[in-house]
């Protein structure tokens, strides 16, 4: 099974990093970009899992490790995979 | 307890930083202190090199880069001792014993729920994180914090309430945050169960923005205590300052000689333990 794991800052906390990049993409020259939100992305392989019981254990692993609540979403999604 | 009895462990993995000079200050003020790393607590080491977290009697995770701050700040760190030695870390805070984490060792014990800890000694979720700075990033220069503990903080004993110390920051990940929607009713908690220690001032030691406060962290909120006082978080390093000569401006302000703003938590630390053990 793989999985793709995105975490998200919650709506209203501050993303310096999206803002840093904006403002580099303005001085760019890209004017037409109005907005640019940070999101980290893990890609997970399990093993010996159904698509469930991985699902399970990845949400697992985001109250674990990967995410902190006060800030952060997450979304997890599942596919067949090497 | 004689204060030469008292045995310091500095936790160290892959990362941390300032554990030697934090170990040498220990000794300096006349304790038993040594570095640890977490794989002999855990049983992961020579049997010559176990050792038992009940064995000491303060225990301080350092700052730096743990686990190269993959993820989150600390939230590696954390995760590998709650999972392997969350019930000697619960009973040492309730113990009694002092925990001390600087800079990434606040954000592991944020991150291990050791801190603010509201909602018991170690909390199964974090109950706030230490985010991003809000200038996105890091931020390294003298601090001027305000001792505002009404008294049930061991980490700040020797330090008079309203007292400006100055210590170094140096972190990108400093801005403390509680999940939106409860903030004030925590900050009104953490008021209540006198758990704010320091908060961001500036050079008159007024509440103050960038760059007095380097993180935007909520309240200026700069260190943290549990609810008995005996696990304190700061987001600056007092190891940094310990002696006067450490102390940027210490050619204009009186000279390197003596010990800088920093020892006074080394030594409350200290005295506390002396006194209650």
């Amino acid at each position: 099974m793989q999985a793709r794991v995105e975490i998200h800052l919650k709506k209203g906390v501050t993303d310096p990093e999206g803002e840093n990049v904006l403002k580099a993409l303005k001085l760019l020259g890209f004017s037409n970009v109005s907005s640019v939100q940070s999101i980290k992305v893990f890609e997970i392989r399990l093993s010996g899992l159904t698509a469930a019981r991985a699902r399970s254990a990845v949400d697992e692993m985001c109250r674990k490790l990967l995410a902190n609540p006060v800030i952060h979403d997450y979304r997890v999604e599942v596919r067949a995979g090497r | 307890m004689k204060t030469s009895e008292v045995r310091v462990a500095v936790l160290l993995i892959e990362g941390t930083n300032c554990e030697d000079e934090s170990v040498a200050y220990f000794r300096y003020l006349g304790a038993n202190a040594e570095k640890v790393h977490l794989k002999q607590l855990t049983g992961d080491a020579p049997a010559e090199l176990r050792r038992r977290l009940e064995d000491y009697d303060i225990l301080m995770i350092p700052g730096g880069f743990a686990a190269g701050d993959y993820i989150r700040a600390g939230a590696i760190f954390a995760a590998r001792m709650k999972r392997r030695i969350d019930r000697d870390l619960v009973e040492f805070v309730e113990a009694g014993k002092p925990v001390f984490g600087v800079c990434n060792g606040f954000q592991v014990l944020v991150e291990l729920g050791l801190l603010p800890a509201l909602g018991g000694t170690m909390t199964e979720m974090p109950e706030a994180v230490l985010a991003m700075n809000d200038s996105g990033h890091y931020e390294c220069r003298p601090s001027f914090l305000r001792q505002e503990n009404r008294g049930g903080c061991a980490f700040v004993r020797q330090v008079p309430r309203g007292r400006m110390l100055r210590v170094i920051s140096a972190h990108a990940e400093g801005k403390i945050m509680f999940p939106r929607g409860i903030e004030k009713r925590v900050l009104k908690e953490l008021k209540r169960n006198d758990q704010i220690v320091f908060r961001y001032v500036d050079d008159r030691g007024r509440y103050a923005g960038y760059p007095w406060c380097p993180s935007g962290a909520v309240d200026n909120i700069a260190a943290l205590c549990n609810r008995d006082g005996n696990v304190f978080g700061i987001q600056p390093h007092p190891e940094r300052c310990f002696f006067r000569y450490l102390h940027p401006d210490w050619t204009r302000t009186g000279g390197p000689e003596g010990l800088g703003d920093g020892s006074a938590i080394f030594a409350s630390a200290l005295s506390y333990v002396a006194e209650r053990f």
